[in-house]
């Protein structure tokens, strides 16, 4: 079988593992890098738990084969805070009551640090849009919409306050 | 009058005073919510262990079949299969998980025997290096049957004619030397004979999967003192530890369930289905294995809500009073009890609904089909009846040309009436539900019902 190394930059950090043909990225974060915050749901691309980074957009990483992501940079919810300090998006979903059994927050997280990053003022559809393949059984998606609105707008008021 | 316990408000009083019991109208954060916003929460999957073994299914194609044989020798060959598990290896195959509170008989099995009664059915385990190892394994066991005719509506089971599907000799289970969990009281044909209108209509409702995020999963490992420690998302940890016990044939104190952490349940997670075997399997090879739902297990084989099938004839006099209630309600358990027969006596229990009705008769089947087994879900055997008998409600309503509001106000319960199980109602408060909720939406009440209450005798009132 062979086994190829893969180097990339996971949460802005040095990585490299070795990928046997068939591993999908969300093993090789969860099983080789020891970043269990993405989540198996599926593993077939249909409920976005897996959700991180590549590159700055968002994939299920359950469908990307580990040995594609040679000298990529992959972002994770691991990476999302500071420390102590939680990004606003995190934050919000914490105040805003936006999780309830937790699965499917890590890929929430993601999908809405994404849509941020390109759009930092979104409407409420677009915000359905962004997270339209992340499935969540539990909270019926309202807190969760709010919470990304929210964190949308700590961050506009946070970039005002600061020019 | 039934005797009402009051709330002895000195019983609280110490812990009134302290410091953080004033959480009302303040913003109290969940505890567990800054471990999943940062990732650092940990569901059962997030361990790993070295050396960590998988375990994979064979399952039925087939409703209803015998078994004519099993061969597992190509998948014991297949490269990476530690072990190949059968009924043989489960030392108390049969169970049900509700003997623990004494409901029987145990009436299914862990693995199949000599036949399978649902589609999905586990029949042969695999265990492997890799979770792929494991799942070739497992599409590499043959097995042949003889298809038998398969019974999959709830009525069809229930007639003299329909093929037993269940070794215990009915396709019910049995209340009791009862065919259902029954309710008499009154005489509902002396009612209907007394009623200006007789209302028959039949409701239905489909099964009902949890789907969590989350798949049903378990990693037991081995530890150095014998024990077996179960890292589960079960939702009922105790449950699962002596139902377990009993299956593995060891005592309780040999197992230890962690679990607490679930990624959805909603009743779902409360069956025992993955720890048997995976204690076994860890027994047998001394490794950690991994016993975890695929999304088509979650979707296909986990247990979803019963499908009900609820016929209701109601005796209405010309002034809204109901005076009869006859019931026929049918929980489709699917192929096993689990928790079924809980949930249709939950149904029996909940019925005539909050409605006092002098005369009521019900019968509620929990029958075996060969379906997919039902169980729990959030409020199972009630919810549907729910349905049901509001439908009903408002139907009646329309045809009599009734206020729904005002219908149900004056069938009520109230403080006092004697319910079709022969309890007194007390702390009653549909009415002041129903006029608050009225008043709510701007729905006007005439003065008579608005005068209503809960604690005023029936009799005392219009
Ligand atoms: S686990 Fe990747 S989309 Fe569900
Ligand atoms: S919080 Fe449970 S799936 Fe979203």
């Amino acid at each position: 079988m062979t086994v190829t190394i893969v180097n990339l930059k996971v949460n802005g950090v040095d990585q490299a593992f070795m990928a046997r043909p068939g591993t999908t990225l969300l093993l090789a974060l969860r099983e080789q890098l020891g970043l269990t915050g993405a989540k198996r749901g599926c593993a077939q691309g249909a409920c976005g738990s897996c959700t991180v980074l590549l590159d700055g957009a968002p994939v299920v990483s359950c469908l990307v084969p580990a040995t594609t992501v040679d000298g990529a940079d992959i972002a994770t919810v691991e990476g999302l805070a500071d420390g102590q300090q939680l990004s606003d998006v995190q934050q919000a979903f914490l105040d805003g009551f936006a999780t309830q059994c937790g699965f499917c927050t890590p890929g929430m997280l993601m999908s809405a640090e994404a849509l941020l990053a390109r759009n930092p003022d979104p409407t409420a559809d677009e915000v359905n849009e962004a997270i339209s393949g992340n499935v969540c059984r539990c909270t019926g998606y309202a807190p969760i919409v709010s919470a990304i609105l929210d964190a949308a707008e700590r961050r506009r008021n946070r970039v005002e306050a600061t020019h | 009058m039934a005797k009402i316990n009051p709330i002895d408000p000195d019983y609280f009083k110490d812990e009134r005073a302290a410091p953080g019991f004033k959480v009302i109208g303040t913003t109290v954060p969940r505890s567990d919510a800054l471990g999943h916003v940062t990732g650092r929460t940990e569901f059962f999957e997030d361990r790993t262990f070295p050396n960590l073994a998988h375990l994979k299914i064979h399952r039925s194609p087939h409703h209803h079949a015998l078994i004519d044989s099993v061969d597992t020798s190509h998948a014991e060959q297949t490269p990476g299969v530690l072990r190949v598990l059968t009924y043989k290896d489960v030392p108390a195959n049969w169970y049900g998980v509700l003997r623990l509170i004494g409901i029987g008989p145990d009436d299914e099995p862990v693995l199949a025997e000599d036949r399978v009664i649902y589609k999905g059915e586990p029949i042969v385990a695999v265990v492997a290096d890799s979770e792929a190892a494991a799942l070739e394994g497992a599409s590499r066991v043959r097995v042949s049957y003889t298809e038998l005719p398969a019974v999959l509506d709830v009525e069809e089971a229930m007639s003299p004619d329909a093929p037993i599907i269940k070794r215990a000799g009915t396709n019910y289970f049995v209340y009791e030397g009862h065919h259902s969990r029954r309710i008499r009281f009154g005489d509902v044909e002396a009612g209907f004979a007394r009623a200006d209108h007789v209302f028959d209509w039949r409701y239905s409702s489909a099964p009902i999967e949890h789907a969590p995020t989350e798949t049903t999963g378990c990693i037991v490992v081995p530890q150095s003192n014998g024990r077996l420690l179960i890292h589960s998302n079960t939702q009922a940890a105790f449950f699962t530890l002596d139902n377990t016990a009993l299956i593995i044939n060891r005592a309780p104190t040999d197992l230890q369930v962690k679990g607490g952490t679930v990624g959805g349940g909603f009743g779902g997670k409360v069956d025992v289905m993955v720890e048997p075997l995976a204690c076994i399997a860890a027994t047998l090879t001394n490794r950690p294995v991994k016993f975890v739902y695929t999304r088509e297990e979650e979707m296909q084989v986990s247990s979803p809500r019963a499908a009900e099938r609820i016929y209701i004839k109601d005796g209405v006099l010309s002034d809204g009073r109901i005076v009869a209630r006859k019931i026929m309600l049918y929980v489709d358990a699917g192929a096993y009890a689990r928790h079924s027969p809980y949930g249709a006596t939950k149904a029996a229990a909940h019925l005539p609904g909050p409605y006092t009705i002098p005369n009521v008769h019900a019968d509620c089947h929990c029958v075996y089909t060969n379906r997919t087994p039902s169980s729990a879900m959030r409020g199972f055997g009630v919810t549907i009846a729910d349905f049901a008998i509001e439908s009903q409600m408002d139907r009646i309503a329309r045809a009599l040309d009734l206020d729904p509001l005002e219908f149900r106000l004056r069938n009520a319960y109230r403080d006092g009436d004697l319910k079709a199980h022969r309890k007194v109602a007390s702390g009653t408060a549909l009415i002041e539900v129903i006029q608050r909720a009225a008043e709510l939406v701007g729905h006007e009440l005439p003065e008579e019902y608005r005068a209503m209450s809960s604690t005023t005798p029936r009799g005392a009132q219009a």
